[in-house]
């Protein structure tokens, strides 16, 4: 995998061979990868992945069946407070006392934390857009202030690890930005781990991305070169009259280079019977030429020809398909 | 600055949480009702200033009242996953599980305050022997220490109050009716059992008789129970 960190950084999140079971559902399946200071970490895949159990152990909330996990140096199994002092962690959809207001909430984390309320909470009231919820009870909050109060949470000890499950699910597209912008601005110094399924949420806040399916690591990349590395390169869209889909479709095919056709909806003009595909190709082979030619030999007409990069969307669909259909177990 | 010990923030939450609940109120104002009609009960009807029938059912009434206020201690939070928000901060299973005895067994003890009425209406109207009352509020709160202990490892085994309460209850009443079992055992078993019995511990110390081996019972009692609970909060049926 990645991550031979430049000399001098320093790895604030070891973790090696990481394994859970529950029952005979392995969960999670020897893991291993470190993250060090001032990284964010997207960790990607479909539900049921081991997103959650992986963010569980890493907090220490679970017990790993097997394998490490290292703290900035502290085995969170060995001397679990003192690795928890170090971590600020938001579990999906923020659990809170729902009998509490917000601010004696607050209060309550930061007494636990041992950092003086007094001064942490109204500055956490002001970074997380709190001030017209502090007197209410966190029962009657939405959705997006609950998810703020649990950042705030989160938050309270600046932590060197910030750990979010799901920091952003649930919310609306402004609170999504406000969200983002919190974590991007802590990025900038801290390590930060984000699970999601927001794929262009990655793209813009992750530099790095581990993409978990079945529990087990199926990528791991700078988030700029997972494209390169894991997906078949380009793909050709072409729209051509005077044919079948069929006929284009094999015609295409046989076509050195090309890997495979489907099929894909063309923009239709009004009178003008046309068929449309998409053409795989091959590595980095460039088709285009021999496409035209195809065409013009069949004495078909080409309306249009235009390449697509595949999206990360495309990436992340190959990588974990084969394992969602089978990964139906439970989010632990 | 400085630190606060985590068992106490955890107690303090506790308690704020439960007496700023009508609970609190319900379950002390139930409590009152049944030991206030044993003891009227005696004052009126046999015309005697004691409190003996009061502290003698009162094992069978804390079996109930205890579990009552511990059953949400932890099966609420596990149900709503507020365990893992909990868990994750810097404290420790022993932090958690000492900060939720501390404000169960104050919860229960300050069900017993208003009884002090009883007491003052009994050396208004009559002399009773102070020996008895003082065992027996100390025997009280032994109970509620052992009670609370059980009441919390019951609640850590489940998401759900109702099957906590009843598991709690179910250990507490039988520690509480052991000794009427007994006369169905063979002699050689009456004394082991027998040792087992929450109700004739309780009833030796509100004798006014204070004997280690009553107060080595509660105290293991208790001790047992937390022990139980903090390895449950350690493994993974936190969940």
């Amino acid at each position: 995998m990645l991550s031979a960190p430049a000399h001098g950084v320093q790895i604030m999140i070891e973790v090696s061979h990481l394994s859970k079971q529950f029952g005979t559902f392995r969960a999670v399946d020897d893991i291993s990868f470190s993250i060090p200071t001032g990284q964010i970490v997207g960790l990607l895949g479909p539900n049921g992945a081991g997103k959650t159990t992986t963010m569980r152990m890493i907090t220490g909330f679970l017990k790993a069946t097997d394998g490490t996990i290292s703290i900035d140096g502290t085995d969170i199994t060995e001397n679990p407070v003192e690795a928890k002092r170090k971590i600020g962690y938001m579990p999906e959809s923020a659990p809170l006392y729902s009998d509490m207001i917000v601010d004696d909430y607050l209060r309550y984390v930061a007494d636990l934390q041992g950092v003086n309320a007094d001064e942490k909470v109204p500055q956490l009231c002001e970074t997380c857009g709190l001030k017209e919820v502090m007197h209410k009870n966190i029962a009657d909050l939405s959705r997006g202030y609950r998810q703020r109060v649990g950042l705030a949470h989160a938050l309270m000890n600046d932590p060197e690890i910030l750990i979010l499950d799901e920091p952003t699910s649930g919310l609306d597209p402004n609170q999504i930005q406000d969200v983002r912008d919190v974590i991007k601005e802590i990025g900038k110094t801290r390590t930060v781990i984000i699970s999601t399924h927001i794929l262009g949420e990655v793209e813009m806040l992750c530099g790095r991305v581990i993409i978990i399916a079945k529990g087990k690591i199926v990528a791991d990349s700078p988030t700029g070169e997972l494209r390169e590395k894991y997906g078949h390169s380009a793909s050709v869209f072409v729209e051509a009259g005077g044919c079948s889909e069929s006929d284009l479709s094999q015609a295409l095919s046989q076509l050195e280079g090309v890997s495979s056709c489907t099929a894909e909806e063309g923009e239709a003009i009004e009178g003008v019977q046309t068929a449309s595909l998409l053409a795989h190709a091959e590595g980095n082979a460039e088709i285009r030429p021999a496409i035209f030619k195809a065409i013009a030999e069949k004495g078909w007409t080409l309306y249009e020809m235009s390449i697509r990069r595949n999206s990360l969307e495309d990436v992340f669909h190959s990588l974990t398909q084969d394992d969602a259909a089978t990964a139906e177990g439970e989010n632990a | 600055m400085k630190k606060q010990n985590a068992a106490l923030v955890i107690m303090k939450r506790e308690l704020s949480a439960y007496f700023s609940s009508p609970i609190a109120y319900i379950v002390t104002g139930l409590f009152l009702v049944f030991s206030g009609f044993l003891f009227f009960n005696t004052f009126f009807l046999a015309n005697r200033a004691e409190l003996r029938n009061f502290f003698s059912i009162l094992p069978i009434t804390l079996s109930f009242f205890i579990p009552a206020l511990t059953m949400r201690m932890l099966a609420e939070e596990k149900r709503s996953g507020s365990i893992e928000t909990l868990l994750t901060l810097p404290v420790t299973a022993f932090d958690v599980t000492l900060g939720k005895f501390l404000a169960a067994f104050i919860s229960g003890a300050a069900m017993l305050v208003p009884t002090l009425f009883y007491v003052i209406t009994c050396y208004v109207f009559g002399s009773p022997d102070a020996g008895p009352i003082i065992g027996g509020y100390l025997g009280a709160l032994f109970l509620i220490a052992s009670f609370s202990a059980i009441g919390l490892f019951a609640t850590s085994l489940t998401k759900n109050q109702i099957i906590a309460f009843f598991i709690a209850f179910t250990i507490c009443i039988l520690l509480s009716i052991l000794s009427g079992f007994l006369v169905f055992l063979p002699s050689w078993l009456v004394n082991f059992c027998s040792y087992f019995s929450a109700y004739s511990h309780f009833t030796s110390i509100a004798q006014g008789i204070i004997d280690t081996r009553d107060l080595i019972y509660f105290i293991s009692l208790t001790a047992i129970f937390f022990a139980l609970t903090v390895e449950i909060l350690k493994g993974d049926s936190r969940r």
